[in-house]
């Protein structure tokens, strides 16, 4: 703008062109739903906060991720895929109401025994691993089938729950890449113990 | 930026900003049904994760497997959806919906060597369930051939989409990933079976 108006220095130019594009796009008008089927969102939403809202559940997932990484192919992909179908075996059992004896107790140990394996680097042979695992998945499952909020919908809670699940392998795996070098090896370890160590909390909390 | 820039940059801004008829009820504009169709599949888990999962294993097994589900598939809802319009039926679609999740979400966890006819005949027998019983929702719903065609169309561009992405993957994870999803997806079916035996 030259006309009449002082040159304003270039950068401030682009600062203004920003600000109007920024209004641009909060001006856009967006669809509004008003209706949204009842219970669906919901679900959703409770699924995939369920196995990111308690510290037990959180730990022993990640450390699944970091035993993964630390046992490479082919446990980096065999532990992700079978651990949400186990998992979903233990949530119908939950789901059907089945007891299941020391659900509180069997998460515990998840965390303590994967942060132990996790900080010995134990490589056990891939079956042993897998069966490992996928005990502790019946667990969590279980403690996830049992609770659905009431009025939420089924199948996007389920979505919900093994999709944040999975993502928490997946945080575990890429933290656990570190291990390609040598100070990464160490401090992977080092996470190791702390589960471990967290788990042994859960544990004394869940017999107290 | 120069100046003529900065006048298109406020006549850009103006322009969007100017308010415009807002047609809340598309029928109006005659094509409401058809963005119902559209969006039915992609809200609809039930619907569309047995057709992502399809166009997943089609593409696992290559370009040639995804080429014929991309036509097999949409083809086939679209076909049965046509019966479901003309004689629907009430029947519950729990079943189906978990048999759907189990066995496509357990095919491409299991990245099973399937060969392009298998792939092509289980897009037939997918699109023709979920097509006949979509076909049937359409006719209840009062929203017709449009609605048909608004999920028939879009599922064609997600099989497209997502077969070809999976076809293009070179890194050896990358496939992992697809992997990885196909065993949530089954593990939603299995869920779901939990929820049927409960409510039974």
């Amino acid at each position: 703008m030259t006309d009449g108006l002082p040159m304003r220095p270039a950068r401030h130019r682009d600062s203004l062109a920003r600000a109007a594009c920024a209004v641009a796009v909060l001006a856009w008008p967006l669809v509004a739903s008003a209706h949204v089927e009842a219970g669906r969102a919901e679900g959703l939403l409770a699924g995939l906060r369920h196995p990111v809202s308690g510290l037990d559940h959180v730990l022993a997932m990640v450390a699944v991720g970091l035993w993964g990484a630390q046992l490479g192919a082919p446990a980096i992909w065999l532990l992700p895929v079978t651990f949400p179908v186990v998992m979903a075996f233990g949530g119908i059992l939950g789901l059907l109401g089945v007891p299941l004896p020391g659900v509180e107790i069997g998460i515990a140990l998840s965390a303590l025994v994967l942060g132990l394996a996790v900080s010995a680097a134990w490589r056990p042979p891939l079956v042993a691993a897998a069966v490992v695992v996928g005990l502790f998945a019946v667990f969590h499952g279980h403690a996830h089938g049992t609770e659905l909020p009431a009025g939420a919908s089924g199948l996007l809670y389920s979505l919900g729950f093994v999709a944040a699940t999975g993502l928490l392998h997946a945080t575990g795996i890429g933290i656990g890449l570190i291990q390609r070098w040598e100070w990464g090896k160490r401090v992977l370890r080092a996470a190791g113990a702390a589960v471990a160590a967290a788990g042994l909390y859960f544990l004394w909390r869940a017999f107290a | 930026m120069t100046s003529g820039n900065i006048r298109r940059a406020i006549a850009a801004v103006a322009a969007l900003l100017l308010p415009a008829a807002a047609h809340a009820h598309l029928v109006t504009t005659g094509f409401g049904p058809f963005y119902d169709g559209v969006s039915h599949l992609l809200l609809t888990p039930e619907d569309a994760l047995p057709a992502l999962a399809l166009a997943l294993l089609a593409g696992l097994r290559g370009a040639r497997a995804g080429r014929l589900a991309l036509f097999a598939l949409p083809g086939a809802w679209l076909a049965c959806g046509l019966v479901g319009l003309a004689f629907p039926t009430t029947s519950p679609t729990g079943t189906l919906t978990t048999v759907s999740f189990l066995a496509l979400g357990g095919l491409v966890a299991a990245d099973a060597r399937l060969p392009p006819g298998w792939v092509v005949g289980i897009a037939l027998v997918l699109g023709a369930l979920h097509g006949y019983l979509n076909g049937s929702a359409m006719a209840e719903a009062k929203l017709g051939i449009l609605g048909l065609a608004g999920i028939v169309a879009t599922l064609f561009v997600v099989v497209a989409l997502a077969a070809a992405l999976v076809v293009a993957l070179r890194v050896p994870w990358t496939r992992i990933a697809v992997r990885v999803a196909g065993s949530w997806i089954a593990a939603a079916g299995l869920l779901l079976l939990g929820w049927s035996l409960r409510a039974a």
